[in-house]
């Protein structure tokens, strides 16, 4: 668990981050998200003590930040930087196995956590252990970065725009890869980015700032549902109906969806799972040339044409 | 060729020993200036507000004129191997220093951020990712300094140091070119060779370099200490003589030929040797009879009582062609001769050397007094230029005969002073670069022009042959031109402190033997 209570950070007469506070417990992952100079960075560098903040406190699993061994306390929170930052000189498994190495671990099991982290994050020990970081391509050193941040198993992560400086198709891949680490699982992240849409699929909660000041922060369903302050609503407009049919899924209509349809057998159907978006749904059945969607849940089955998911979605948009 | 091949044959055994202090001087000051201006860059990389300061001073001590630099070292560190290696020290300090500081802070901020973020302490950040990664900027620092310092330790041989500038200013002084190369040609090779090694070792990586650092720091100590392998004690007078004088054959041999003497000399620069011996660093040094600082340092000239220094009357020594193409300013010239005897020229050279008065100053008031003064005519014709070697009774002399053509005639005079040694100032009137320069009767004959022995024998003793044979040989072989004596006869002289000459009751060279 982590937790900001008021902090506060001024450079000179501009202010930075204005008394933000939240709290993030383990499982949970907070985006940070805003616009260039929100003092998004600022905020993730107090949290692990390279910034010290000009007032208020951190707090990690209960205990103050102020006053502990902060060298200590970093190796127990992953840290992926913006630029990478991997050592040039050292190997990919010498830099994933830093961490462990200061913390005194056997050399056998840093070798074989650092195999396994690699495997897990698509960059075969076999082929890439022993490549320096300059025969990498950027997505790579990305993975690298992340796989050295959760070497030593922290409980804690933070993250500065990971998947930054990527093109558009690698930041999905890794961010899919990203979200199935098992490694992740049960951990407390902070995550900064600009990326909405990145932050809508990533978070279970979002925290917008403007200003160094909190304008909103909440789970993803009730930012776009719930009221929002006048910055957050401008700052979400343009990719709201995205979001926001992305958010739309098959399991939210089951009540609204046929158990059969006449003259419609199973097997010629699509098969989709029910956490499928509303919208893929209705996309791949176009392409696929089916007559119908089936689907499993809770034990029963579900149909669905192009016309019945069509409807759906604007009984959704008038309500 | 062949006559480097000679002369390297023939000093053998002197040329290892110069190599030996050569290599001696350059680590042993490279491994002190090592282990002070790396953690010195170390520390101003982790304290900015520092860095300044630092690489000023550094910057500053490299811009000291390495001369100079020696000069304020003898009453401080006498001469000799200590304040040679202070000031190759005080050369390799900047190289090193910036190169660790550069180093360090040229780490991409990423990678520092990175390092701290996930965990690492300052030191261990500095030993396990800055270190290794200036790695290659310090050592390339290392090797800018041991080039360096290659090139300055020649200056050592002005201090009684030795190392391979003993030939080289030897050469110089001597007009012998394959001298000259001896002491060149290893300097470069060493040089070079050490700046590869380094390279060499450079690449070997980091774990090589780490497994191997016992047998390093042994190499290291093992050239460090190379300088004090050939010692060898020597008795006698500790004389302190410039490079000219301890080679040329009317110098130190024939002192210690004449007088069935012995010194235990140590290699000094001219401007230096002064100091050493007021300091007490040498007892006998080998000055001008006509120098300033003769009275300025309070020394006693010991009578040459077996008339061992040949005679070395002044005159200016032009180009061919010069006298057909200006007899106006040869005619100015000759106003001059026989006008100057010896005292009055330690007392000219007096109020340059130690006063500190511009030597066109004392020219000008000399010239007035004496009545030859006459304003610049400031004509702008043809340009004649007047040469001349670098010491204070040179520069006036350059500066009387300007004046004198200024004054006399509608030529334009531009000067070359300070030209380095005879040989220098010799190429140059050869080729033209300069139309004339004040020469000795004596360095012509013995240095420029090395007549058989019985000749010298028969006319050594006499000025007016000495000249006659000078001026002849010089028409006959070079087609240059001496023209009128100035009258002072600045031979070589032996002094020494006054207070200890008469202590011991030396008044001649010849007291100095131990009969």
């Amino acid at each position: 668990m982590i937790e900001a209570r008021q902090l506060h950070k001024t450079f000179g007469t501009f202010t930075a981050v204005e008394r933000l506070s939240f709290r993030v417990l383990a499982g949970e992952s907070l985006m940070l998200i805003g616009p260039s100079g929100c003092g998004k960075t600022t905020t993730l560098k107090m949290l692990n003590g390279l910034i010290a903040p000009t007032s208020g406190e951190v707090w990690i699993e209960g205990q103050p930040l102020h006053g502990q061994d902060m060298v200590q306390l970093r190796r127990r929170m992953g840290y992926v930087i913006q630029d990478i930052g991997l050592f040039p000189h050292y190997s990919v498994a010498e830099n994933v196995g830093v961490v462990p190495r200061l913390l005194g671990w056997p050399s056998g099991k840093i070798k074989k956590r650092c195999a396994m982290l690699l495997e897990q994050l698509g960059l075969p020990p076999g082929a890439f252990a022993q490549k320096k970081p300059h025969e990498l391509s950027g997505g790579q050193q990305q993975r690298v970065g992340i796989a050295r941040a959760l070497a030593a198993d922290p409980p804690i992560i933070l993250m500065d725009e990971p998947f930054g400086a990527l093109d558009p198709l690698t930041r999905q891949q890794i961010r899919r890869d990203f979200r199935q680490l098992e490694a992740l699982r049960q951990k407390t992240v902070v995550m900064v980015t600009h990326d909405i849409e990145e932050a809508f699929e990533m978070g279970t909660h979002i925290a917008v700032l403007n200003q160094g000041r909190m304008a909103d922060l909440s789970a993803p369903e009730q930012l776009l549902q719930g009221p929002v302050s006048d910055f957050t609503a401008a700052f979400l407009e343009e990719k709201a109906p995205q979001l926001e049919f992305q958010a739309l899924r098959l399991e939210q209509f089951l009540s609204e969806l046929p158990r059969s349809l006449p003259g419609v057998k199973p097997e010629d159907c699509l098969q989709a799972p029910a956490s499928t978006p509303l919208l893929r749904a209705l996309h791949r059945l176009a392409k696929s040339g089916r007559p119908a969607l089936c689907l499993t849940a809770h034990e029963k089955r579900y149909f669905a044409t192009a016309d019945g998911l069509l409807r759906l979605f604007q009984n959704h948009l008038r309500s | 060729m062949m006559t480097l091949l000679a002369f390297l044959e023939d000093n053998r055994a002197k040329l290892g020993e110069q190599i030996l202090e050569h290599i001696g001087l350059t680590f042993f000051s490279l491994l002190l200036a090592a282990i002070i201006a790396i953690p010195s860059g170390i520390a101003i990389s982790q304290r900015p507000r520092l860095s300044a300061a630092v690489l000023g001073t550094a910057g500053v001590l490299q811009t000291i004129p390495s001369i100079a630099l020696l000069g304020f070292l003898i009453p401080i560190l006498g001469i000799g191997v200590k304040p040679a290696v202070f000031a190759l020290f005080l050369y390799a300090l900047l190289p090193i220093v910036r190169n660790t500081y550069t180093g360090i802070t040229g780490v991409p901020h990423p990678v520092k951020e990175a390092a701290t973020g996930i965990g690492l302490s300052p030191k261990q950040r500095l030993w396990q990712v800055e270190l290794p990664l200036a790695l290659p900027v310090i050592f390339a620092g290392l090797r800018t300094a041991t080039v360096i310092n290659v090139g300055v330790a020649t200056l050592a041989a002005y201090i009684g140091a030795g190392g391979l500038g003993e030939f080289i200013f030897g050469g110089i002084a001597l007009n012998n070119a394959a001298m000259i190369m001896a002491g060149a040609l290893p300097a470069a090779l060493l040089a070079i060779v050490f700046d590869q090694l380094l390279a060499l070792l450079q690449r070997l990586g980091r774990p090589t370099l780490h497994k191997q650092r016992w047998l390093l720091l042994l190499a290291l100590t093992v050239l460090s200490s190379a300088y004090f392998w050939p010692q060898a004690y020597q008795p006698g007078w500790k004389g302190g003589f410039p490079p000219e004088f301890a080679g040329r054959p009317d110098g130190l041999a024939k002192i210690t030929a004449a007088y069935e003497l012995d010194f235990n000399t140590t290699i000094l620069n001219n401007a230096l040797m002064y100091k050493a011996v007021a300091e007490g660093e040498v007892d006998v040094i080998s000055g001008y009879a006509t120098d300033g600082r003769v009275e300025a340092y309070d020394l006693a000239v010991l009578q040459d009582d077996r008339n061992a220094f040949p005679p070395y009357f002044c005159a200016p020594l032009a180009r061919a062609g010069f006298a057909e193409e200006y007899p106006e300013a040869v005619e100015a010239l000759q106003l001059l001769a026989g006008r100057i005897n010896d005292s009055l020229m330690t007392a000219l050279n007096y109020q340059v050397d130690i006063e500190g008065q511009p030597p066109e100053d004392v020219a000008g008031s000399y010239l007035k007094r004496a009545g030859l003064w006459r304003p610049d005519q400031q004509s702008g014709g043809p340009k004649v230029i007047i040469g001349s070697k670098i010491f204070g009774e040179q520069y006036i002399l350059a500066s009387l005969f300007s004046q004198l053509i200024n004054g006399y005639t509608n030529l334009d005079v531009d000067t070359r002073p300070g030209l380095g040694g005879t040989k220098i100032c010799f190429d140059a009137l050869l080729n033209g670069e300069i139309d004339l320069y004040p020469e000795y009767t004596g360095t012509g004959l013995q240095v420029l022009l090395s007549p058989p022995s019985d000749t010298l024998r028969e006319i050594l003793s006499d000025p007016v042959a000495v000249y006659g044979y000078v001026s002849r040989e010089f028409a006959r072989q070079y087609a240059l031109q001496w023209l009128s004596p100035i009258g002072f006869n600045n031979t070589y002289a032996l002094m020494m402190r006054r207070e200890q000459a008469e202590a011991l009751g030396i008044r001649r060279i010849s007291d100095l033997r131990e009969d």
